[in-house]
């Protein structure tokens, strides 16, 4: 007869753009790994979880064959792989499961992932971009790694609060955050506002992320209505440039990320994106690696 | 020769921006654009009408051009356009059912 054994269930809940997700392990150790990992974005006693997942932890070494990233649907089931891990979401029951090593890049890759589909149904999406708040209002700045995003972020004056220098979260504005009955829910499709008194909802809102670059910091967890999206380019000067808006969504569906081979989805986010550049100002950002660009920024 | 027909996939997403023609293939996430000469080919695109049609009844109509010479640069363009898998081409009406939805 075996000894009666006790396995713990460590529970964490990281909420990153109104979107919470639950991360259930039988690891204390791991868990308080991602508790400091995620700082502000992780909570312990969250009322209800877009997605719960299940973390197996197993012994570090590949996991899967995949060499790169590999998002597919398989029998209702997204399937996410790369080598450092295997995940799997069924959206019917918002379950999850994810096996992976005890270390934190596996599982930030799984949310990175999980967040884009969400994303995409729900009309938003995560662009490479860095973003900040400045006086309420939100902006953006897209660019491939050496356009200056970290080196933007770096130079920001003390009254800019950095939502991310690596990835940012944008969603359209006006939808429930955190709220089943607002629309996020159980479901991650989100419904049409109610008719209401309420001002008007921005375009689109930034989110701040715990997805970090080059600076090796989270992002702040705070959100603001989205005044600009700009894309960087270094130059002997500060200046904006106005772009047309097959120009901008040109350049801006470069910058989005997006894993999944999924038909259905990638259409979906060239209509957002195209929505997305008639809504919201988009602009070039000519810059020289100087404070004084963001005199330009407010 | 016989007429040549031609339908949009519907492997495909499309939207007008200015006045020029994004597609994406759902299928690879290319990107491709048109000019204002491209955007009314695909825009006739209907599976219904010929090429020849169009180039007669829109290109033409619009364009200072030799018909023989802009249905020939009409033809080009579309089988490009077929070779990517973004435009369907036959020497039949092609069906409703097997052309595209993609908003515009």
């Amino acid at each position: 007869m075996s000894s009666p054994t006790l396995t713990s269930i460590h529970e964490l809940t990281i909420d990153i753009g109104g979107i919470p997700i639950i991360v259930r392990t039988d690891s204390a150790e791991f868990a308080r790994m991602l508790e400091d990992r995620y700082g502000g974005f992780a909570t312990a006693d969250a009322q209800y979880a877009v997605v719960e997942l299940e973390v197996e932890l197993i012994a570090p070494g590949n996991v899967s064959d995949a060499e790169d990233v590999s998002v597919r649907l398989e029998s209702g089931r997204w399937v996410m792989e790369r080598g450092d891990f295997r995940a799997e979401w069924d959206q019917q029951c918002n379950r999850g499961w994810v096996r992976q090593s005890a270390n934190p890049y596996a599982i930030d890759g799984v949310l990175r992932i999980l967040h884009s589909l969400i994303l995409a149904r729900a009309g938003g999406f995560l662009v490479h971009a860095a973003s900040a708040v400045r006086n309420g209002r939100a902006f953006v700045f897209a660019g491939v790694s050496g356009t200056g995003k970290t080196t933007l972020a770096r130079l920001a004056p003390p009254d800019v609060i950095l939502l991310t220098d690596e990835i940012s979260y944008l969603r359209p504005g006006g939808q429930g955050i955190g709220n089943r009955e607002q629309g996020i829910g159980n479901s991650p499709s989100l419904q049409p506002p109610a008719p209401s008194p309420q001002p008007l909802a921005p375009a689109f809102e930034a989110f701040g992320t715990p997805f970090a670059g080059e600076l090796a910091r989270i992002g702040q967890k705070a959100r603001a209505p989205l005044a600009t999206l700009f894309l960087l380019k270094q130059g002997p000067e500060n200046r904006i440039e106005p772009l047309s808006e097959a120009e901008a969504a040109r350049e801006l569906l470069r910058h989005v990320l997006f894993f999944a081979c999924d038909e259905e989805l990638v259409g979906m986010i060239f209509q957002t994106v195209c929505d997305f550049v008639r809504r919201v100002p988009v602009r070039r950002l000519v810059f020289t690696p100087d404070a004084r660009v963001w005199e330009l920024i407010a | 020769m016989s007429p040549l027909y031609i339908a949009r996939s519907r492997e495909i997403a499309a939207r007008l921006l200015d006045s020029e023609m994004m597609i994406m293939s759902a299928r690879d996430s290319t990107l491709f654009n048109l000019n204002e000469l491209g955007t009314m080919i695909w825009q006739a695109a209907d599976g219904a009408t010929s090429l020849e049609e169009i180039v007669a009844q829109k290109i033409c109509v619009e364009y200072d051009v030799e018909p023989a010479e802009a249905l020939e640069d009409a033809e080009t363009f579309v089988r490009e356009l077929a070779e990517h898998g973004i435009l369907l081409l036959s020497d039949q009406p092609i069906g409703a059912g097997e052309n595209s939805g993609s908003k515009q």
